[in-house]
């Protein structure tokens, strides 16, 4: 039928032109919370001459590369209307259980790696299963697993911090590839990929449409289970890599690191732009969202303001911001 | 004293992009039915939206009982006694009829001892307005057992406990069945004796010369002319609607019906019971019956979101298994669902999205999706089927019905399949779009594609079909041919007489 007329091709764009567009675009969706970012970042560099230096960029970058691991999985969850309160314990079985299979049983390092990594995998995926399977809340099935992986390392750990200085996994979180801190790649390459993933695949389309609306998905002929297993598989795996390199920089394990860290990563992605009701959210507006607060924190430090006064703070922030983006909104005219 | 309750009068309303309202009137007067007649998109919601309050008009005046108003808000509205049932129920399902009726006015209603809640008065006050309007429903009953039907009469009887003199229905009769339309109209003359002044919102033709004293036309937001019923016909009508003269809503041309296609043999799950059907290539089969009949559950069935307990499922000759959505649509079948904001459109996605979000697998090169060929098919639906829209990176719950209804075929055309199910394909359509799907039903069958088609509305069934099937309580009932479609066949077969 007249459907299948002929198909004419759009003009190729130059890739220049794409990248400056992608460029545009992305400035325009993430305005508000950028102008935000903007002036916090130049009146921390007035009130603060150690604000602007080098070391102290790339230390606030390295201590931001934690949350924003973990604000993948929970920009991830959030967009499909989901939550992942586990992030911050599985952070620390993993962390742990690492730690201590190199220091006490001589576990060679990336023996020790895989398993910390596949622990914290499968117990994302076990979340998943569960979300899927059962139906049950995200936010009662991650709240179980929160308590479940952070009593394990308390059990495992014995509540006892697990030293482990051995250099070459030390170096994984201290170490340098030329300027740039190592962590500050891994997370670089996590947000291209999970990125990239959001923006440009099939499995992409797929959560947007699950978090836009699940029985429209259903409708669509999409295997919602497998787009819940993935993305909880996903968080798990973000954390439990987080939680080694953590481990890897403190050189220590310590079975209550990571305690809140999911809230930290909700914050971000919130901030971020990503919706509570699911369907919307972008890495990019994540990135800003962890950067935002890693500067509030090194500012407030820098500043001397002690770290009770940092939570209050932290908390009329994020209300602030996320307040003025439903604004923003709000604002935008509904045609026809 | 001049019986006209309410004059909007030269109302205008911008909104960035749009002109949504310019010069639109309209003059109502105590006991009248009046109906708000226009495409989608012509302005009625936003002058709805302007008299309750949620809109501010850019310019315009308002009498109100002779007096001239702002409305500033939504309380203002509602203080003055207009009140409006929006398409959308706005119930609480868990609570009871009661306890909705009187929600956040629990406090001025029943001031009892220490200021608790006076559910006994609430309940018998309640019960009294049902009563009044002959609704066979208890204020103590949860509102999730309702029927949709008895759902909207709450609604309505909500708005008679307010006090009102102006009602706003908004497409009442959109989930409502033959026998529950009666119903809503017996209610609707009761109130137009109180004097109360009504507003009424369709896209059913027939509806308002059954119900209706006059029409206001709308087009482009503009107002067009105010009519008698009685002085005028549906054809006039439908012309100062689409401002051109509409030939045959129901284009149906010539078109080969082949072999079987699918064939269904003694389906059941637990809401049908004993479904045995064939289908032919090229042919649009119609499914009539009221509603809760089984229709939507027995296309639920054959696309794999409801279970089949029992039965074969043979589609070209070979018997295939319906699990899931996937493999329904593997096999060539798909849905169009009843509800479009439910079930067909992710609303906060784009056009684009929508439209190739079954078929997204096409355009997978394993590493990346391949954006140029999709935006090609995409544009290709936009333009085949003209769906109105800025462009295809549109917000889709930004489009009136009829678009939003197109992108949801549009959806299932790029998936080819051999057999579409459309559910209710013109529910909530304006006359214009309406005629433009029909347009492509049939092109799809000419194509050799086999529809089957569930609706509630007998002109179409009648029209569109060249045969129908007939459902009552989860079984088929009847078969009738193209020669024998009657309404009254239908409707004797629809509530389970022989």
């Amino acid at each position: 039928m007249q459907m299948e007329a002929k198909v004419n091709m759009p003009k190729r764009q130059g890739f220049g032109h794409k990248v400056l567009n992608g460029l545009l675009g992305y400035l325009k969706d993430n305005m508000g919370i950028l102008v935000g970012f903007g002036v916090l970042c130049g009146a921390l560099a007035i009130m603060s001459d150690a604000f602007l230096t080098p070391s102290n960029i790339m230390n606030v970058l390295r201590q931001a590369t934690t949350n924003a691991n973990l604000a993948i999985g929970l920009t991830l969850a959030l967009i499909i209307n989901g939550i992942d309160l586990s992030v911050g314990p599985i952070l620390a079985i993993s962390g742990t259980l690492t730690s201590g299979l190199i220091a006490n049983n001589g576990v060679p390092i990336p023996i020790a790696i895989l398993i910390g990594i596949t622990l914290g995998t499968s117990l994302g995926f076990v979340n998943g299963k569960i979300i899927s399977k059962t139906g049950i809340p995200p936010f009662i099935v991650t709240l179980a697993m929160m308590q479940i992986a952070r009593g394990a390392a308390y059990v495992y750990t014995n509540g006892m911090p697990i030293r482990v200085m051995n250099e070459s996994y030390n170096f994984l979180g201290n170490g340098y590839l030329g300027p740039i801190p190592l962590p500050i790649i891994y997370t670089t390459v996590l947000m291209v990929s999970v990125g990239y993933i959001l923006t440009r695949t099939k499995l992409g389309r797929h959560i947007y449409a699950v978090g836009g609306n699940i029985d429209a998905a259903r409708y669509s002929g999409i295997n919602i289970a497998k787009v819940q297993l993935f993305v909880y598989t996903l968080s798990g795996f973000l954390a439990a890599f987080s939680g080694i390199i953590l481990c890897a920089r403190m050189y220590s394990g310590q079975p209550s690191v990571g305690t809140g860290y999911e809230l930290d990563a909700i914050a971000a992605s919130v901030l971020g732009g990503t919706s509570f009701t699911g369907g919307v959210g972008k890495i990019g507006g994540t990135l800003i969202g962890v950067l935002v607060i890693s500067v509030l924190n090194n500012g407030l430090n820098l500043m001397n303001v002690n770290s009770f006064w940092q939570l209050i703070a932290k908390g009329i922030v994020i209300l602030v911001a996320v307040y003025f983006d439903m604004m923003k909104k709000k604002a935008k005219p509904k045609t026809a | 004293m001049s019986r006209v309750i309410l004059k909007m009068n030269d109302i205008h309303k911008k909104f960035p992009g749009v002109y949504a309202l310019k010069n639109a009137q309209l003059d109502l007067e105590y006991g009248e039915v009046h109906a708000l007649l226009g495409e989608n998109g012509a302005g009625k919601s936003t002058l709805i939206k302007v008299l309750g309050g949620i809109y501010k008009p850019d310019q315009g005046e308002i009498y109100f009982k002779d007096e001239k108003i702002d409305i500033n808000s939504v309380h203002d509205a509602q203080a003055r006694g207009i009140s409006i049932i929006h398409q959308e129920i706005c119930l609480v399902p868990y609570m009871t009829v009661a306890e909705n009726f009187f929600l956040g006015r629990e406090a001025d209603k029943s001031k009892s001892l220490f200021g608790s809640v006076d559910d006994n008065r609430m309940n018998l006050e309640a019960q009294e307005i049902l009563d009044q309007l002959d609704l066979d429903i208890s204020a103590t009953q949860k509102v999730d057992s309702l029927s949709i039907a008895k759902q909207q009469m709450v609604e309505i009887a909500k708005a008679l406990l307010k006090e009102s003199s102006i009602i706003v229905m908004d497409e009442p009769t959109a989930s409502l069945s033959g026998k529950e339309v009666d119903k809503l109209f017996d209610t609707i003359k009761k109130l137009k004796k109180k004097d109360i002044a009504i507003i009424y919102i369709s896209h059913r033709m027939e509806e308002l010369f059954k119900i209706c004293d006059k029409v206001t036309v709308m087009r482009d937001g503009e107002y067009i002319g105010t009519r008698e019923t009685t002085k005028t016909t549906m054809d006039e009508l439908i012309m100062m609607m689409v401002g051109r003269e509409l030939k045959d809503l129901y284009v149906k041309g010539e078109h080969q019906i082949g072999e079987p296609i699918l064939e269904v043999r003694h389906l059941s799950n637990d809401k049908l019971k004993n479904i045995n059907f064939k289908l032919h290539k090229g042919e649009l089969l119609g499914i009539s019956g009221l509603v809760g009949a089984g229709r939507s559950e027995l296309a639920k069935a054959l696309f794999g979101i409801d279970k089949i307990s029992e039965g074969q499922v043979i589609l070209e000759g070979k018997e295939i298994s319906i699990a899931s959505p996937l493999q329904a649509m593997k096999n060539g079948i798909a849905l169009v669902p009843e509800s479009r904001k439910e079930e067909g459109l992710v609303l906060i996605g784009q056009v684009g999205f929508n439209i190739t979000l079954p078929v997204i697998e096409q355009f997978d090169k394993g590493y990346a999706l391949d954006n140029e060929h999709e935006d090609c098919l995409i544009n290709q639906y936009i333009k085949s089927l003209n769906i109105k829209t800025p462009s295809a990176s549109q917000i889709v719950g930004n489009l009136s019905g009829g678009n939003q209804q197109k992108i949801v075929i549009a959806k299932w055309l790029a998936s080819n399949p051999k057999v579409l199910i459309l559910d209710e394909p013109t529910r909530g359509v304006d006359v214009g779009a309406k005629g433009e799907i029909y347009g492509i039903m049939t092109e799809l069958v000419k194509s050799g594609v086999s529809i089957i088609m569930i609706s509630s509305e007998l002109p179409e069934v009648i029209n569109m079909s060249d045969r129908v099937l007939v459902m009552h309580g989860g079984q088929i009932t009847g078969e009738l041919q193209k020669e024998e479609l009657e309404q009254e066949k239908i409707m004797k077969l629809a509530t389970g007489g022989i």
